[in-house]
């Protein structure tokens, strides 16, 4: 039976099919609904659940291989950063139940904060890498990821990109394979890299490398395609359909479907067969170096380009010379960024810091749409967790100039998965930092994951829950304060008071994400015209339901869940229940 | 048949990934080689969206670019506008008549622009403009806009039979608001 499934969904099936019993990993757009599909899986066929963070999964995924389970982890392209520590040892233990992590790129940058491409972390950790190109590759390619690993004895990567995990084509199902634990063997020299046995598998990587490179030229993994002998295009992954679709019988393909290590011999054969080969892959020149250092001639990115995404088009103008045509629109099109929601918890703390004009170290999550306007309240952001360890910083090297104008805000997901450590050298090395964890009781940005400090598992079920207040007490932070931040007033005068103390504090806003199922709301709002006197003091908290008109604001009834907050800032008594 | 494709773009929160999903069902049941590719991400919330849905016998690129499309289902105003360059020239757009304003245009740094629908006819593009929204409100709820616009396109589809769209609606909506958007298909297709 064939049924269409995105390529994350497809994912989830292959490892099902495969007889995964262990999955654990971190939400991240593109890769989140991996593990979202793989989790309605019966829990004693496959386990899952949410880590706090990559590097946490992957170690999960490595003891469980490690026991003789076939184990999983999925993460998004900078995810692999923070898992890279553990992958890169990983790669010298090899593993003893089959281990696959998949990892997605997002070229175009469609919701990340970099254009990283994860095809260098292969080659770094010298492991296998597979690259599906539609929904039933993804299924096909992570059940033989499984007997790559177990062959080769060695993690693989599935690299997926933003377009193959986010569509949705065909894909025939099978039944799971039913495997028996293989028996745990306690073995020293394989599993405990300390310098002496490292050395001697650092040797056994090596020859696994050589071995896989044979595996690349005649397992059939790389597939060519000929149809002429003037064009040839070296592809892989997405980039494969889009040169499908643009050139067609035009020209001949290898098709890459293991983009580490790659082949020579069948490259080179390839390339004797062609009068002009082109090397087709979004983000940075990787097959393309390859095949130079190997001598062979293409045409790559001197043609091509290192960002964004290439789509049919690129390729039909690049190779062929040909544009498509359209017909503009003769208007000025406003833009349509996203917003935080009507009713989102984390807008009144953004107007309050906006109103106090401190300086506000960012972070990763719905919250970091508190630095569009109007309420542009945030300076930086760069990765989980910088906003705590990007203070500290920020007020040792300003030399204690900004303590009391500078705060870091965090969500509550993020703070669990790299800001406690980041709290700890606050506390350690004394900055008289003020952090504000924006604890809305939900991984908000990735499509509302449950998280450690919740109390629900990814099954929805009880579990225990992180106590923020007793946690910053234990680090040594002995100021900290809970605020609802949907009561601007209070949620001022605590963030005043808190910047003004000479000692590091916490300050925890906490207020359900307003898309929870558990959220009761009030009914919408509404605007007096009479009242009204069109002084747009409610429209600095840019919510999308307030809606603004030549004699007086009005509230769209569709959007508005009775938060309160511009009824707040209405001086004229306009705004009602 | 040569490769067929259609846009669906609106507003994050319209429903517009529900209806991809019927969309990509109801011609997968009628033995096309179908994808769908959406964007999920920063443009949930509330920001322009778009899916690709490509159908036919063969399909390689999930994407559709601009001179690309077929057809067009808008959800509101602004995007219909926004996205009108992906059509062919010979393309349809079935545009919802709801307006939703954009960040810019509530704080006013930017305007609303006027007469879209007719500046879009004025393209010799043909125009199937219609008020889903007070369809969706008169079946039950006015988050059913998605399945009254998918209404309207089952009069336009051709070779798509009436029931096997009425089970993709019934396979794709949540179980508690079949009969609303049962209503809200019927509605559609009258209009
Ligand atoms: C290393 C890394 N992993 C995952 C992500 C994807 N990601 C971005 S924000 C976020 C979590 C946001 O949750 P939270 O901090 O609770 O804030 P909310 O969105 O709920 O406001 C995740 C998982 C990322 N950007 N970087
Ligand atoms: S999903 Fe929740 S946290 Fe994110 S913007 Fe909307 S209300 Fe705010
Ligand atoms: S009460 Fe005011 S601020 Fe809250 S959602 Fe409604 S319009 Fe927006």
């Amino acid at each position: 039976m064939s049924e269409l499934m995105l390529g994350n969904q497809a994912v989830a099936r292959g490892l099902y099919e495969a007889g995964v019993s262990v999955v654990s990993s971190y939400p991240g757009t593109p890769s989140t609904e991996i593990t979202e599909f793989s989790s309605k899986y019966p829990e004693d066929e496959i386990y899952c659940e949410w880590a706090p963070n990559e590097k946490v999964a992957c170690e999960v995924a490595i003891g469980a291989s490690m026991a003789g389970a076939r184990s999983f982890c999925a993460m998004k392209h900078v995810g692999l950063n923070v898992a890279a520590d553990p992958l890169f040892t990983a790669s010298y233990t090899g593993v003893n139940g089959g281990m696959v992590l998949a990892v997605a790129d997002d070229p175009g940058m469609h919701s990340s904060q970099n254009e990283q491409d994860s095809r260098h972390y292969a080659i770094g950790a010298k492991v296998p890498m597979l690259e599906p190109s539609d929904s039933q590759e993804c299924k096909d390619y992570a059940k033989l990821a499984y007997e790559i690993s177990e062959k080769f004895d060695t993690p693989v990567i599935l690299r997926l990109t933003t377009r193959v995990s986010h569509s949705q084509s065909a894909v025939t199902t099978e039944d799971r394979i039913e495997r028996t634990l293989p028996e745990y063997k306690k073995n020293i020299a394989k599993n405990v890299m300390v310098p002496a046995n490292a050395i001697k598998k650092h040797v056994v990587v090596e020859q696994r490398t050589l071995d896989l490179i044979e595996y690349a030229e005649t397992s059939g993994i790389n597939t060519v395609e000929m149809n002429s002998d003037e064009i040839g295009v070296i592809t892989s992954g997405i980039c494969y359909q889009y040169a499908k679709e643009a050139l067609g019988d035009k020209a001949s393909y290898l098709k890459l479907g293991m983009v580490n290590p790659l082949p020579v011999k069948l490259i080179k054969d390839f390339a004797a067969k062609v009068k002009t080969l082109y090397v087709i892959e979004e983000l940075d020149d990787v097959i393309e170096t390859h095949c130079r250092k190997n001598g062979i001639d293409v045409k790559g990115k001197e043609l091509f380009t290192l960002q964004g995404e290439y789509f049919q088009s690129k390729v039909k103008q690049v190779v062929l010379g040909e544009k498509d045509e359209w017909q503009t629109l003769d208007a000025e099109i406003p833009v349509r960024p996203p917003v935080l929601c009507a009713g989102c918890p984390h807008r009144g703390v953004f107007y309050i810091l906006k109103k106090l004009g401190v300086m506000v170290s960012g972070d990763i999550g719905c919250y970091t749409l508190g630095a569009a306007a109007p309420l542009s309240a945030i300076d930086t952001t760069v990765c989980m967790g910088a906003s705590i360890s990007g203070l500290h910083g920020f007020n040792k090297g300003r030399k204690g100039e900004y303590e009391g104008k500078a705060v870091a805000v965090i969500g509550d997901s993020t703070f669990m998965h790299s800001g406690i450590t980041s709290l700890v050298d606050i506390a350690y090395n004394r900055s008289n930092s003020t952090v504000i964890v924006l604890d809305n009781s939900i991984t908000g940005m990735t499509g509302h994951q449950n998280n450690p400090a919740n109390g629900k598992n990814i099954y929805g079920d009880p579990a225990s829950a992180v106590n923020l207040e007793a946690l910053a007490h234990a680090i040594g932070i002995n100021s900290v304060t809970v605020v609802n931040p949907g009561d601007l007033a209070e949620t001022e005068r605590v963030i005043k008071e808190e910047l003004a103390k000479a000692e590091p504090s916490l300050i925890i806003a906490r207020k359900p994400c307003a898309l929870l199922k558990t959220v009761k709301h009030k009914p919408p709002f509404h605007i007096d015209a009479d009242k009204c006197k069109n002084c747009k003091s409610c429209m600095r908290i840019g919510c999308p339901a307030l809606v603004s008109g030549d004699k007086c604001i009005t509230i769209d009834n569709t959007l508005c869940v009775g938060c309160g907050l511009c009824e707040q800032l209405c001086k004229f008594d306009a705004i009602k229940e | 048949m040569e490769t067929k494709s259609i846009m669906i773009v609106g507003v994050g929160g319209q429903g517009t990934l529900l209806a991809s999903r019927i969309l990509g069902s109801v011609l997968g049941t009628a033995g096309y080689e179908v994808k769908v590719s959406e964007v999920h991400g920063m443009s949930q919330r509330g920001g322009s969206v778009v899916t690709y849905i490509r159908y036919g016998e063969k399909v390689y690129s999930p994407v559709i670019e601009k001179g690309q499309a077929d057809m067009i289902i808008s959800f509101e105003q602004l995007e219909a506008a926004r996205y009108v360059s992906y059509l062919k020239k010979d393309g349809t757009i079935i545009t919802n008549t709801q307006k939703i304003s954009p960040m810019p245009v509530i704080t006013g740094a930017a305007e609303y622009p006027d007469g879209i629908i007719d500046k879009i006819k004025a393209m010799g593009i043909n125009v199937i403009a219609v008020d889903a929204l007070s369809a969706a409100e008169k079946a039950g709820s006015a988050r059913a806009v998605n399945v009254v616009l998918m209404g309207v396109l089952s009069k336009v589809l051709p070779g798509i039979e009436l029931d096997a769209w009425k089970k993709a609606v019934e396979k794709c909506v949540p179980a508690k608001v079949i009969e609303i958007n049962e209503k809200a298909f019927d509605l559609g297709r009258e209009m």
